[in-house]
């Protein structure tokens, strides 16, 4: 049977919502004093490159920007087939900072466990605040995002996919149903 | 009692013989051979479609009796001669204790006769203990029946000691067998030294371990006029100077064995311990030249270096292992084969496990004339076996061909005109 | 990708593409062990056993700390002498350790093939840590891993290796893996240490070392063992020093930015002096702090996923 692709999303949408993330992150952090931006790879990484680069042409100051791979972290080792492990890259100690965790799309949460656990091995963050480009639901694991780009109740047997172009700039956001 | 074997084909080198015959046997001796013999009362075995041999003759036997019957005894030992159409072995001295004195050949010599399936020729050691120190008592242990002398898997290391064993067995024209080792250029070596051990990073026995003793043991022999029969020939080296040897006339014979025939160094990847054999699996080149030995009439008989080992002795270390693997029941398949890739003719095939190796050790054996002794292999040249552990009659199981479908064997095995061994 | 192996015996059954994985997957492991908090969940729960049969310091606290790392429980069993010494078969001491259930056995051996016995026999992973003067797979790994951090790719780069070249097992892991992924291996020695069949493995084998790091881009020096002296294989240390050991103006041989590797331990003023082992070419220690993200690779892709093959 044919999937059903239905656009979420187009490209001015996704800019939309991180525009408006980039805003409510600096109003609640009264700023950009302390903060660093750290992206989920791959998916997540990408789309904190475009935060950074709103909360700049915002505020006009560059906020610390890192990627994190939480392949070490998962709970389904050993069940998977795929063992690629990507590369974190965090240049900044976390001690102390806000850390702004970005995700392309949220689901069970088991992610987020991951690349929460992850973060604080590697130093102490003052705090770790959530900004997720899409909210589909279905949690499996207590945690709440702190910023939304968007929404969407979906059927456990839907996927989200959001795409990328070769420059890493998002495009769109999809709703695939088989 | 009168046993007729009916219309096989009699293949007996000895008397050039290869043709549809009828045998009959009386009192255990061959009375008649004959195109449709009428005998009457005569018990009849059918050999239409088969081949009807002299009882094949395996003169290097391990029977590990007395000292190692975990491994083998002379009964199983025999029992798979017999289901290999070998009647009659001959059994090395490297049992515990040695075979160097008249009373263990004769423990020996009677328990096969009375309770064993094939005969049992001894081969006593060259000195006593095999310690390469004081010869054995040769003459009398002669007379009471032992065939020839070996100190197999310890080569006699001092060269005036080959130099007396040689003229000494001449004076009762016994052959001395000698496995021909230089121990020293083996030294921890435990497989071929080439490309294969270098990959597996196994420590290598070179072809000129062997070679520099075959050398020297020729060079004895001839000046001694002794007779030297080198045993599992298993270098082009080796068999080069055994072939110049002949040429000028040296007392000099050899065997080589069905693995080394069948099988290179190749056989040892994967740390295969039933492809760990003192004299080790060689190149295929020497494989070729065992060949070409074979076939242009170098080599006198085939025997098997039947070495039984119990899987304890098998199952660790390729470097720990045992060196050999069992032989008499896959001897005739895989000589069979020799005949179809057309290295040698059946005929060929049949001499080396006959009357070669008879005339080497002066058995009346080997033989289907008239009044011989009916020893007989009836053979079926065509059909086709799986090689298990179950198939096997040896105590020890550790046969390089166990999951391989060999071609021909054993059908009836005759001893003295009795069936000892019957393959359905 | 995937890696389906369940056991790690040898670089000879390993593909250019799956030793690559292996290499990229240890550059992440690598970032672990500069961190603060040197340690990932991973392997929480696993159950890593090193079974040593040969004395060993840096190979055996190399994957204990690799297993640590990654939150396994490691522990290390030295089993001193052959089975037979012992009393008790090779078989017979794995299956005891079997029976307790660990995910993986790293094993170092003085027999070839012990590893591959092993695994033949066990349903755990087995991982070689050295089989008698067969493989050492971890180590040539690693200094793929040196190699290619210090030079940027492996291919087309000439590689020479020099010392007893017959009883390594370094060696003959080492010219699997750089000829696989692409250098040229050259092997060097006097003749009593160069084993028959050495060039078939694809590298070029020399008895004049000058001759071997004449443009080479990697120099490794091998250890060599004290008690082959006096034995048939070499008259002495000191001429073999002499003759093979790297010196200043041999290494002036090399390619400009040569690199001098040595799998450890050195005999200082043997194999090289103790002015080119501290020297700026050298890239001994990070041999050795590479070994713990290679092994971390290792003990991830031996334990982790499912393994479709073998």
């Amino acid at each position: 049977m044919a999937a059903e692709k239905i656009e979420i999303l187009d490209q001015e949408g996704v800019s939309r919502a991180i525009t408006r993330i980039a805003h409510e992150i600096l109003e609640k952090n009264k700023g950009v004093e302390n903060l660093v931006i750290v992206g989920i790879r791959t998916g997540g990484a990408y789309l904190a490159t475009q935060l950074q680069k709103k909360i700049s042409e915002i505020e006009g100051k560059v906020v610390p920007i890192g990627s994190i791979d939480i392949t070490m972290y998962r709970d389904d080792f050993g069940s998977r087939s795929d063992l690629s492990v990507g590369q974190t890259d965090i240049r900044f100690s976390l001690s102390d900072r806000k850390v702004i965790l970005v995700d392309d799309v949220l689901f069970t949460g088991r992610t987020i466990r991951a690349a929460m656990d992850a973060l604080t091995d590697l130093g102490r963050p003052k705090n770790i605040q959530l900004a997720i480009l899409v909210d589909r639901g279905h949690r499996e694991l207590p945690i709440r995002p702190d910023y939304i780009g968007r929404n969407l109740p979906t059927a456990r047997n839907e996927r989200i996919d959001v795409d990328f172009d070769e420059q890493h700039a998002p495009q769109a956001v999809h709703l695939i149903r088989v | 009692m009168k046993v007729l074997v009916k219309s096989g084909r009699v293949v007996d080198p000895a008397n050039n013989l290869d043709e549809k015959l009828d045998i009959l046997i009386i009192d255990g001796k061959i009375v008649e051979l004959a195109p449709n013999i009428d005998a009457g009362d005569a018990e009849v075995i059918n050999a239409a479609g088969n081949i009807v041999t002299p009882g094949l003759i395996d003169m290097h036997v391990h029977l590990r009796e007395p000292g190692q019957e975990y491994k083998e005894d002379i009964i199983s030992g025999t029992k798979a001669a017999a289901a290999g159409g070998v009647t009659s072995v001959c059994c090395m001295p490297n049992t515990k204790p040695v075979i160097d004195n008249l009373p263990i050949a004769q423990f020996i010599m009677n328990k096969a006769k009375f309770e064993g399936s094939a005969n049992v020729f001894p081969v006593a050691a060259i000195s006593q203990g095999q310690k390469g120190e004081i010869l054995s008592e040769m003459g009398e242990l002669l007379e009471g029946g032992c065939v020839g002398f070996s100190d197999d898997g310890l080569p006699v290391k001092n060269g005036e000691m080959m130099r007396r064993a040689l003229e000494y067995a001449s004076t009762f024209g016994a052959p001395v067998m000698v496995h021909a080792e230089e121990m020293s250029l083996v030294a921890d070596g435990s497989m071929n030294e080439g490309y294969v051990a270098t990959e597996l990073g196994l420590k290598g026995i070179p072809n000129v371990a062997e070679d520099c003793m075959t050398a020297r043991d020729i060079m004895i022999a001839e000046l001694t006029g002794g007779h030297l029969h080198i045993c599992h020939v298993s270098t082009k080296g080796s068999l080069d100077l055994i072939r110049q040897a002949k040429a000028r006339g040296v007392n000099v014979t050899c065997e080589v064995t069905p693995h080394h025939f069948s099988l290179t160094e190749e056989a040892v990847r994967g740390y295969n311990t039933n492809a760990k054999m003192n004299p080790p699996l060689r190149s295929q080149e020497d494989l070729e030249a065992v060949h070409a030995a074979l076939a242009d009439g170098t080599v006198d008989a085939i025997a098997t270096d039947h070495a039984p080992h119990h899987i304890d002795d098998k199952n660790v270390e390729f470097e720990l292992a045992a060196n050999g693997i069992v032989g008499l029941e896959t001897l005739l398949p895989l000589t069979l084969k020799l005949v179809a890739d057309k290295v040698i003719s059946l005929s060929k095939a049949i001499s080396l496990l006959t009357y070669r190796p008879s005339e080497i050790l002066r058995i009346d054996r080997g033989t289907l004339s008239v009044g011989a002794i009916a020893d007989i292999t009836i053979i079926n040249p065509n059909k086709e076996w799986e090689v298990t552990e179950e198939s096997l009659h040896s105590k020890s199981k550790n046969s390089y061909f166990i999951g391989y479908t060999l071609k021909g064997c054993a059908l009836k095995t005759l001893l003295a005109g009795e069936v000892v061994f019957s393959r359905e | 990708m995937t890696f389906n192996h369940k056991h790690i015996i040898g670089i000879k059954d390993l593909t250019a593409e799956e030793l690559t994985f292996i290499l990229d997957t240890s550059i992440s492991f690598k970032e672990i062990n500069r961190r603060d908090i040197k340690k990932v969940p991973t392997l929480r729960g696993k159950t890593i056993i090193n079974l040593f049969f040969e004395a060993s310091t840096r190979t055996r606290t190399s994957f204990e700390i690799a297993g640590k790392r990654l939150s396994a429980d490691t522990i290390n069993i030295s089993a001193s002498g052959s089975s037979v010494v012992k009393g008790e078969t090779l078989e017979d001491t794995a299956k005891n350790i079997q029976a307790m259930n660990p995910d993986a056995i790293v094993m170092r051996h003085h027999a070839s093939g012990a590893s591959d016995y092993l695994a033949k026999r066990l349903d755990c992973a087995v991982i070689n840590a050295g089989d008698g003067m067969h493989e050492h797979p971890s180590q040539a790994l690693l200094d793929a891993f040196t190699i290619r951090e210090h030079k940027g790719k492996i291919e087309g780069l000439t590689v020479a290796i020099i010392g007893d070249i017959t009883h390594s097992r370094v060696v003959r892991s080492n010219i699997y893996c750089l000829t696989k992924l692409g250098a040229k291996v050259r092997v060097a020695g006097p003749g009593t240490m160069l084993p028959p069949g050495i060039d078939k493995l694809g590298c070029e084998a020399y008895t004049n070392i000058d001759d071997a790091i004449k443009g080479s881009d990697v120099v490794m020096m091998l250890r060599i063992q004290r008690e082959r002296q006096g034995a048939p294989l070499i008259p002495s240390v000191r001429e073999y020093s002499r003759f093979f050991g790297l010196t200043h103006q041999r290494l002036k041989l090399a390619k400009e930015n040569v690199i001098v590797m040595h799998p450890g331990p050195i005999n200082r003023g043997v194999e090289l002096p103790t002015s080119i082992a501290d020297g700026p070419q050298n890239v001994i220690l990070d041999q050795v702090e590479n070994g713990v993200a290679v092994r971390m690779a290792l003990l991830y892709l031996a334990c982790g996923g499912e393994k479709l093959q073998d």
